[in-house]
């Protein structure tokens, strides 16, 4: 079977072969030993751990065969999908806030189960056969903080802002749509994104 | 030259009063800066007190310097925002004053834009993925679609910020960053919290946790892993934003960006991903009246004008909330 690399990530080296992947935290020539060390077996394992979660969650992601916490890498089933930062500027406006809805939603469930994702940008989501998978948990955490939870919207609202910015409108009201649906404690959470928004240097009403 | 214009430009954003003038070929023709001497943190109304002290003789060295007559200058600008309010407005009252008595155009610009601006000029920089790091900011910002957007920045403090407050509750002296950058030379690795959201990145836990550990550890060890980890952090997101979008050129501004660690730091991984590494040259890298100058030259040439009731000082003004006119 042929190995190839699909993708070459911030973080990871993606490699495929057939129907799975090898997810790869590669080794940072900038950081010190120690610290690369601690930091790619950290997030190896708790990447691990919360794709898992999320998948009893309710929240669509690949699932996990093998761990190697030497090499630091993940082996998973590979999701032909598309990636929603692709998608969000080729679809129409209905398509989209569903879309962001379903997002919402998933992260919702995320957050009802105490999951938080930790880098909930659209690049971190796949659409598959009509369903959103939620890839790269590697910076989450299980944690009960609102302010854990609003970072996490922050993070995808900040996302919509430099990213999306034609549609951030939609697609966030898209994404509340659904979050509020699912998570009965999502009031708190928006009430607290506003205060860390307002903590920020740079602080907009917006 | 046929057609060319000069600006004199006036910084007053902290606790650093500069005036520049610079011509519209990219000639810096004088860089005045004037530091607030401090041994503590800044206090908002005394740097302002400062500013409006040395402002007219700061405002007559660069005339002096660049053998400029006041008459010569075209152009006026000075720092909008983001910054302290009382300092701002001593810089914004100034060039008021200037280019009601000259008769001549005024423009309040960005003050992070203006980083990255007078970076590409000298640097040659096309269109790079910027790390802004000082005692005031930290933001990962980048052009596009007529925009500077910011890819990630600070929940909290600045990273310029947390190593000065540590050096300082340390008594190391003010500012922190040589100090702590020295010290660290000799210092072993130990665990520090690191804290990246995201693209964000917050550095008050660490401020704690690093004074608190000072207790167990050398002061040397803390600096090493103190720098390490900040840096480390900073490096992760800039890279992070490198891989999201698709520049091929990093530039690193502001005053962290006197740090040689964190150059090398960033160095190594753009020389991972290919893609060209730049910093500016001292003089302009912390906050300078020159690249006011340069940025008012710009925004000017582009046919932005701004009328004197137009020019009240924005304290949180965004880089991301500009029409950017002339890229």
């Amino acid at each position: 079977m042929t190995i190839e690399m699909i993708g070459k990530g911030a973080e990871a080296n993606v490699y495929q072969y057939g129907k799975l992947i090898k997810k790869e935290r590669i080794s940072k020539s900038y950081r010190i030993k120690e610290l690369d060390t601690s930091l790619r077996l950290k997030r190896t394992k708790r990447e691990a751990k919360l794709m898992s979660l999320a998948r009893r969650a309710g929240v669509p992601t690949p699932i996990i065969s093998d761990v190697d916490t030497i090499s630091c890498t993940i082996e998973m089933n590979f999701i032909n999908g598309k990636k929603i930062n692709k998608l969000l500027s080729i679809i129409s406006k209905n398509e989209r806030r569903e879309l962001c809805s379903k997002i919402g939603n998933h992260t919702g469930k995320l957050h009802s189960n105490n999951i938080i994702h930790g880098d909930l940008t659209t690049s971190n989501m796949i659409k598959y056969k009509n369903k959103i998978y939620f890839i790269d948990f590697g910076l989450g955490d299980v944690s009960v903080s609102l302010e854990d939870k609003g970072v996490d919207l922050l993070l995808f609202k900040k996302v919509l802002h430099s990213t999306h910015f034609k549609f951030k409108k939609e697609s966030w009201n898209g994404f509340i749509e659904g979050y509020s649906k699912v998570y009965k404690d999502y009031k708190n959470v928006l009430l607290r994104l506003q205060d860390i928004e307002k903590r920020g240097r740079y602080f907009v009403e917006r | 030259m046929e057609g060319e214009i000069i600006s004199l430009g006036i910084e007053g954003t902290a606790d650093t009063l500069g005036v520049g003038i610079v011509s519209s070929s990219g000639k810096i023709l004088s860089n005045v800066v004037k530091n607030q001497p401090l041994t503590t943190g800044i206090h908002p109304r005394e740097a302002a007190q400062h500013h409006a002290e040395n402002m007219h003789l700061t405002v007559r060295k660069a005339l002096e310097i660049s053998g400029i007559n006041l008459k010569e200058v075209d152009l006026i600008s000075f720092s909008r925002g983001p910054g302290l309010g009382p300092c701002l407005r001593i810089a914004a009252v100034s060039a008021r004053t200037l280019a009601l008595m000259c008769k001549l155009p005024i423009l309040g610009v960005n003050h992070c834009i203006a980083h990255i601006e007078i970076g590409r000029l000298l640097t040659g920089a096309i269109d790079p993925l910027t790390l802004y790091v000082s005692g005031g900011n930290t933001q990962i910002i980048a052009f596009e679609s007529g925009k500077y957007r910011i890819f990630g920045e600070t929940l909290d403090i600045a990273v310029g910020n947390c190593i000065d407050q540590f050096a300082r509750s340390m008594n190391l002296g003010n500012p922190g960053g040589p100090v702590v950058e020295k010290l660290a030379k000799e210092g072993d690795y130990f665990n520090l919290p690191y804290v990246v959201k995201g693209m964000d990145l917050s550095f008050s836990g660490i401020l704690t946790a690093a004074i608190e550990s000072t207790k167990k550890h050398r002061i040397e060890d803390v600096c090493y892993s103190l720098q390490e980890t900040i840096f480390a952090m900073l490096v992760e997101v800039t890279e992070r934003a490198l891989a999201h979008g698709e520049k091929n050129e990093v530039m690193l501004v502001g005053g962290v960006a006197a740090n040689k660690r964190l150059q090398e730091m960033l160095s190594l991984m753009t020389q991972d991903h290919g893609v060209q590494f730049y910093v500016p040259n001292k003089e302009v890298l912390g906050d300078n009246g020159v690249m006011i100058a340069w940025l008012g030259i710009l925004m000017h040439n582009a046919g932005i004008t701004q009328k004197i009731e137009d020019t009240t000082v924005l304290q949180r003004y965004r880089a991301d909330d500009i029409e950017v006119g002339w890229r």
